[in-house]
């Protein structure tokens, strides 16, 4: 995956440089607003990352520029606003995502491959299909082993959101904004406990676990050994 | 004060204006009445000298210019303002009130104005006069007039009349603006000192009211709310700084005792391992509570409404049960949830969300507190949404220990937390930012005994708060 990094703070550029070539991706630098653009409108890239408050041109009005050409790259905005306000600011602007600082590594990769995997030109999904495990979409349904399991409607829309992003880390927070639409951190950890009921009725009765919980970073549904 | 700047006063240049404006008015209408009167006056001078010049005419036709002559110095003998002088074809006097003319009026033919002069009390005067003069067919001269002095005399008290009530106009006016301009001046003059010594820096002052009820006591009452608004304003950002020294200082000096104590440690690795995982959460902790108390401090300074949407609370809560029901349960904590109806208000959805899991979270440490032993009864939170008229409200109530009444109050400010649960994690803000959303909504939330347990009363206005800021 090829990773734009807009961003003036040399150090901060270099840190995710370094943290995205470790997670096996190419990045690629741009230490102001200009640049930045000049470079997204002519190479290709998969994602672009792109701070809020840069020199010579802001986040906001370059992805704006770049919407107006026609360039579709998907971006994550990286601000240090984080209320509401900013955050829809930001997704109107064109941004695809939006993510407070300071953050997490963890959670930044996260969002960044689900961006790049969305860009992704999607089939039309009706059926997923993990293992033995089906989520039939059409139909409402889930089977494990052709056994159906019965779903709350909750549940389903958090199996559901994990099996769209099979083989990739989903965190709490983007499960927070996507399962429930809620853009606030609850005090406490509620969601991990979703996650045991929804494990307690996909996993518990067989050999192979599927949902898997990711240190420090969430967690991922996908069929293999741990 | 200085008289120029009396002089400069709003009140002073009504005045002026006014003034000009009214003299222009009252001379016209004088110019006016004057005139008017004059007309009228010319008109019964005209008449009269035609009845006279009438009546003489049949004398003259029935008796010649004898009995013209006699007809005129028997008029003459009779005191009045009708004045007469009858010569002959050589201009020797005949008969007549007048001594002698001047010889313009003797020469003028037809209606003329001219002076003479007339014995008066030490001398003589010199008069007004009005005649209509004629060439008799003897070539003898006859003019028929009237005395006009009175009306000079009328036009002169008219004029020196107007003169002098428009002098006393201007006088009363002039006097009556400059005091109306200094009780202005002196009004506007409290507030601007007040103002300075605000800006001196004395945020307490505030402009003192006449108590006349009067637009400047409005005007003073409203400069005295934008004040204390500020005022609060300034000292909720003083007690940001305040708490952000203590509160962030604290687990930062623990952050960093933690490192220090890692790099003594001689096991080495696995103890940096640790130290830096310990590290990692204690950051987020940090950032989380920092995340808080900005939250808190938009709210309390009046968040922009464009957040705002329509959208059913009972929704909303429901939403918010239903992520926190595992989490109560998973602790041996029923969560009811009575939110059946509809219950349609305006607001930002988000925060009221935040609020009411925050009441939750609380609601579920506090329960969670209770010790194994207390019945299952009392290990029970119910959550439900009321209508009452322009307001809706959210009641959580939980079974547990209970604020003391005295602390009630307290713990909606900021970053405060009972003692009891310092130990416990938490940022303690987030019944205070459930408060501050509260207030952003135009309502607030009330801490009421459940006896036992709390029960919160979360109140927001139905229409979003009016983007009212909050008091």
């Amino acid at each position: 995956m090829r990773v734009l990094v807009i961003e003036d703070d040399a150090k901060a550029a270099e840190y995710l440089a370094n943290a995205l070539r470790e997670s096996g991706h190419n990045s690629e630098l741009a230490a102001d607003g200009d640049a930045g653009f000049e470079l997204a409108r002519g190479g290709q890239y998969d994602v672009l990352i792109v701070d809020r408050m840069l020199p010579a041109r802001d986040g906001l009005s370059l992805i704006e520029g770049l919407r107006q050409e026609g360039v579709r790259t998907p971006a994550l905005i990286l601000s240090a606003l984080g209320s509401v306000d900013d955050r829809v600011k930001g997704l109107r602007s064109g941004g695809d995502d939006y993510l407070a600082k300071p953050y997490a590594f963890s959670e930044l990769l996260a969002r960044v491959e689900a961006l790049a995997r969305r860009s992704a030109p999607e089939k039309a999904n009706t059926r997923y299909v993990v293992g033995d495990l089906v989520l039939d979409r059409l139909a409402h349904l889930v089977s494990r082993a052709g056994e159906p399991i019965p779903l709350q409607p909750r549940e389903y829309r958090l199996l559901e959101y994990l099996i769209k992003n099979a083989g990739q880390v989903v965190t709490r927070t983007m499960l927070l904004e996507h399962v429930w639409d809620y853009h606030f951190d609850p005090q406490t950890n509620v969601i991990d406990v979703h996650i045991s009921r929804l494990r307690a009725k996909i996993d518990k009765n067989f050999d192979r676990p599927l949902l898997h919980t990711v240190r420090g970073a969430g967690y991922m549904i996908r069929d293999g050994a741990d | 004060m200085g008289l120029i700047k009396l002089l400069r006063t709003t009140a002073f240049r009504f005045f002026l204006i006014y003034f000009v404006l009214f003299a222009v008015t009252a001379a016209l209408a004088v110019a006016y009445i004057y005139w008017q009167t004059n007309v009228l006056l010319a008109v019964q001078l005209e008449n009269a000298i035609q009845a006279e010049v009438q009546s003489l005419d049949e004398q003259y036709r029935t008796g010649g210019i004898d009995q013209l002559q006699r007809t005129i110095a028997e008029r003459s003998e009779t005191p009045g303002n009708s004045l007469y002088l009858l010569t002959d074809a050589e201009g020797h006097r005949l008969a007549g009130t007048l001594k002698t003319v001047s010889p313009d009026l003797w020469n003028s033919e037809g209606r003329v104005a001219f002076v003479y002069r007339r014995p008066a009390a030490g001398g003589s005067e010199e008069r007004l006069a009005y005649a209509v003069t004629f060439r008799l067919k003897d070539a003898s001269r006859l003019i028929v007039g009237r005395d006009i002095e009175d009306r000079r005399e009328f036009g002169r008290v008219v004029r020196s009349a107007f003169l002098w009530s428009l002098g006393g106009i201007a006088l009363i006016g002039a006097v009556g603006g400059l005091l109306i301009g200094r009780s202005f001046l002196r009004r506007i003059e409290t507030i601007t000192e007040t103002s300075r010594q605000i800006m001196a820096g004395d945020l307490s002052r505030r402009i003192p009211l006449s108590g006349a009820g009067d637009e400047f006591d409005r005007l003073a009452a409203n400069l005295n709310a934008m004040l204390q608004r500020i005022l609060e304003l300034i000292e909720g950002f003083k007690e940001v700084s305040d708490n952000i020294a203590h509160d962030l200082k604290t687990p930062l000096t623990r952050l960093r005792n933690r490192m220090e104590a890692a790099l003594r440690d001689v096991r080495g690795e696995a103890a940096y391992r640790e130290a830096l995982q310990g590290t990692i959460e204690e950051a987020d902790e940090l950032i989380r509570t920092f995340d808080a108390l900005l939250s808190i401090a938009r709210l309390e300074a009046g968040a922009s409404s464009s957040a705002q949407s329509a959208f059913d609370l009972s929704a909303v809560v429901g939403g918010v049960c239903e992520l926190y029901e595992p989490f109560a349960e998973e602790r041996g904590i029923r969560l009811t949830c009575a939110t059946a109806a509809q219950a349609h208000i305006r607001g930002e959805r988000q925060l009221v969300a935040q609020a009411v899991a925050n009441l939750l979270d609380n609601a579920i440490k506090y329960s969670g507190a209770v010790n194994s032993s207390t019945p299952p009864s009392n290990r029970a939170i119910s959550v439900s949404v009321a209508l009452n008229g322009e307001e809706a409200q959210i009641i959580v109530a939980d079974h547990g220990p209970g604020i003391p009444a005295l602390d009630r109050e307290r713990v909606l400010k900021r970053f405060v937390r009972l003692e009891a649960s310092r130990s416990r994690p938490g940022s303690g803000l987030g019944l205070s930012l459930a408060a501050a959303v509260a207030r952003l909504h135009g309502g607030g939330i009330a801490l009421l005994d459940n006896k036992p347990g709390v029960k919160a009363v979360l109140t927001i206005r139905r229409d979003g708060g009016g983007h009212i800021t909050p008091q």
